[in-house]
């Protein structure tokens, strides 16, 4: 069980300076730069256009240009840390016993990799159209 | 104690962020999956956009950014008090300033994305 910050009813800074710690402030780092990235591409996604128009020759032609491949790119690494770690900190207060734990632990970075492998094949490989 | 620590808020702020933050993560693990295929199978991608652009798929969207907007919201409070810990005076006026904005930008926000399904019923047009 993580400890609650009584402050900010979030995760208390961890002790020392390892593993934990690192994931701790990753979390808030990640966590600003989504702030920007996911508002961002919500907004773009359905303030700026509709989903109605956003078919597979709408995303290959934004997809021309290359900020916005990196710009979903690091959108894509950034959510996937975040989100990852964040769902490893709620596994780690639910799921009880070394086997159970060992099993959806395993899964979720098995999970974790697959969408990393996925999602950087198709903004790195998806053609180019005019 | 630095302040007095209102219990029932804390824990509602605890609750809403790893609810919001658990169902985004869901969201995510079958959004890469759908832009996966718009270069695997560019076909399939387009018909599962139509579930995007429907009614039924339309309120889901509202309720996504709605869990976007609080986490993010609330996530931007804790990193406040976090990394600035003077701004632990004004932790009450920081959780009640973050619904302002919830609210503020979220009804717009939802009135844009249902535009299509009670813009005719409302007169503005889809
Ligand atoms: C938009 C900007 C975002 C900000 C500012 C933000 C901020 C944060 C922070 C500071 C934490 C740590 C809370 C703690 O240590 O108690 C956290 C936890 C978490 N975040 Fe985010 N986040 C954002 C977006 C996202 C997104 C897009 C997802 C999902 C795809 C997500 C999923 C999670 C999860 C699952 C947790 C763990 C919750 C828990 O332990 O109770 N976050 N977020
Ligand atoms: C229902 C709301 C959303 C819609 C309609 C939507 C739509 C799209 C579209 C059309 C793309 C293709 C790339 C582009 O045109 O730029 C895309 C990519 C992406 N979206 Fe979303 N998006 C939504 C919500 C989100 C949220 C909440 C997140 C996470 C915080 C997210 C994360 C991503 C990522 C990481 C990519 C890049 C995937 C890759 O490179 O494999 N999206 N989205």
């Amino acid at each position: 069980m993580v400890t609650i910050d009584p402050r900010t009813a979030g995760r208390s800074r961890p002790q020392g300076s390892g593993f934990e710690l690192f994931v701790w402030y990753l979390m808030r780092i990640t966590g600003v730069l989504l702030f920007v990235l996911a508002l961002a591409h919500f907004s773009i996604m359905h303030f700026v256009f509709d989903p109605s128009q956003e078919n597979a020759s709408w995303i290959a032609a934004r997809w021309g240009s290359l900020a916005w491949r990196v710009f979903d790119w690091t959108l894509l690494m950034m959510v996937l840390f975040h989100s990852f770690m964040g769902v490893r900190t709620v596994i780690g207060d639910y799921v009880r016993g070394a086997r159970a734990r060992l099993l959806t632990m395993s899964t979720l970075y098995v999970v974790a990799v697959v969408l990393f492998v996925a999602g950087t094949a198709v903004v790195l490989t998806l053609p180019v159209v005019a | 104690m630095l302040l007095r620590y209102r219990a029932r808020e804390g824990m509602l702020a605890w609750a809403f962020h790893r609810i919001s933050g658990v169902a985004i993560w869901l969201f995510v693990v079958i959004h890469v999956v759908d832009i996966y295929l718009v270069g695997g199978d560019p076909k399939a991608y387009n018909t599962l956009l139509q579930v995007y652009s429907s009614t039924p798929g339309r309120i889901v969207e509202v309720l996504l950014g709605a869990a976007l907007l609080y986490h993010a919201l609330n996530g931007l409070r804790i990193l406040i008090i976090d990394l600035w810990p003077v701004m632990t005076v004004y932790h009450r006026a920081l959780w009640y300033a973050s619904w302002v904005i919830f609210v503020v930008v979220g009804i717009p926000g939802a009135v844009i994305i249902l535009r299509p399904v009670i813009g005719p019923a409302l007169g503005i047009g889809a």
